[in-house]
C-alpha cells in the first residue's frame, strides 16, 4: 500500500471514529447548555479540552521511546478490544436485541438528570460538560494514536480527527440540538469493523507474524469481520429479546 | 477522588463491555504469540485472525442462549 493510501484510510478511520466520539460528547455538552446555561457548559468543554491537550503534550513525546514491537502490540490489543466492542454492540443493535443509541433519548435523561440539582451550583454541570469532553477525547487521543503510530501517519489521523471534530462542533452550534440523525449504528459497524481490521494487524505484526501482502491484509480482514457479522445478524434476528 | 474512580471506570469500560468476549480475545492473542514463538508465524497469523473471528461470533451466539 502507497504512503497516500494508507494516509488516506487513516484520515478515514480517525475521521469516522472521532464523528461517533464528538456526537456522543455534543449530546452532553448541550443537555448542560440547556439546563444550566452556555458559561457553565463552555467552561467545562474548555477546561476538558486543555487537559487533553496536556495529557497529549506530556505523554506525547514518550510514544518515540516505545519499542516498535511493543508499541504495534499494546496498540494492537487494545484496538482490537475496542473495535470488537464496538463491532459486537453494532451487531446486536442491527439484529435488534438491543435498543439503538438514541442521542435525543440521551438528551432527555441527561437534561432531566441535570434539573434535579436546581439547588446546586454550576460547577456541577460544568463538571458534567467537562467529564465528557475529557472521556470522549481520551478515546479521539487513543484513536488518533491507534490508527497512525509506528506507521508515520500521526498528522494524516489527527487531521481526520480534527476535522470531524471541527465538523460536528460546528453543526451543534448552528442547530442548538443533539445530533439525532447521524446513522450512529451504521457508522459504528463501519468504524467497528475498520478499528477490529486494523487491531488483528497491528497484533499480527507486534507479535512478529509476517503478513501476506503487507498492508493490504488489513482490507482482508475487514472483509472476513464483515462475513462473520452478516451470518450472525440473520441467526440473532431469529432470537429472543435479551437485555444485554 | 470520585471523579477520578468514575473516570477510570469508564477508561477501562472504553475496551471491555463483555468481559467474556475480551477474556476469549485475549486468550487468543497469548496463543498465537505462543505459536508464533515456538511453531511458524504464518500459522500464528492464522490462529490470531480465526482465534478472534469464532471468539467474535460465539460470543455473540451466546447472547440467544
Amino acid at each position: 500500500m502507497t504512503w497516500t493510501a494508507a494516509a488516506s484510510a487513516a484520515v478515514l478511520a480517525a475521521f469516522l471514529s472521532s464523528l461517533v466520539e464528538a456526537v456522543e460528547a455534543l449530546t452532553i455538552v448541550l443537555s448542560v447548555a440547556t439546563v444550566r446555561g452556555w458559561k457553565p457548559a463552555g467552561l467545562g468543554a474548555l477546561a476538558g479540552v486543555a487537559t487533553l491537550a496536556l495529557i497529549v503534550l506530556l505523554l506525547g513525546p514518550f510514544l518515540d521511546l516505545v519499542p516498535l514491537h511493543a508499541l504495534q502490540l499494546t496498540i494492537g490489543v487494545l484496538l482490537l478490544l475496542f473495535g470488537m466492542r464496538w463491532l459486537r454492540k453494532a451487531i446486536l443493535r442491527a439484529a435488534g436485541l438491543i435498543p439503538l443509541h438514541d442521542e435525543t433519548a440521551i438528551f432527555a435523561a441527561n437534561t432531566a438528570a441535570l434539573r434535579q440539582h436546581t439547588q446546586r451550583l454550576d460547577w456541577l454541570a460544568g463538571l458534567a460538560s467537562y467529564k465528557a469532553m475529557l472521556l470522549e477525547g481520551l478515546e479521539v487521543v487513543f484513536i488518533v494514536i491507534a490508527v497512525g503510530a509506528g506507521r508515520g501517519l500521526l498528522v494524516p489521523a489527527s487531521i481526520g480527527a480534527a476535522a470531524a471534530c471541527a465538523l460536528v462542533a460546528a453543526v451543534g452550534l448552528v442547530v442548538h440540538r443533539p445530533l439525532a440523525r447521524v446513522p450512529e449504528n451504521a457508522l459504528k459497524f463501519t468504524v467497528g469493523v475498520m478499528l477490529s481490521a486494523f487491531g488483528l494487524f497491528w497484533t499480527g505484526e507486534g507479535l512478529g507474524v509476517s503478513w501476506p501482502g503487507a498492508d493490504l491484509v488489513i482490507l482482508a480482514f475487514a472483509v472476513l469481520l464483515v462475513l462473520v457479522a452478516a451470518l450472525a445478524v440473520p441467526i440473532l434476528r431469529r432470537a429472543p429479546q435479551v437485555s444485554s | 477522588m470520585k471523579l477520578l474512580a468514575g473516570i477510570l471506570k469508564e477508561l477501562a469500560g472504553l475496551f471491555v463491555d463483555d468481559g467474556m468476549l475480551a477474556l476469549a480475545i485475549v486468550g487468543v492473542i497469548g496463543l498465537a504469540a505462543i505459536v508464533v514463538r515456538f511453531v511458524h508465524d504464518g500459522t500464528g497469523g492464522i490462529v490470531l485472525v480465526a482465534g478472534v473471528l469464532f471468539a467474535l461470533f460465539a460470543n455473540l451466539m451466546a447472547v440467544t442462549r
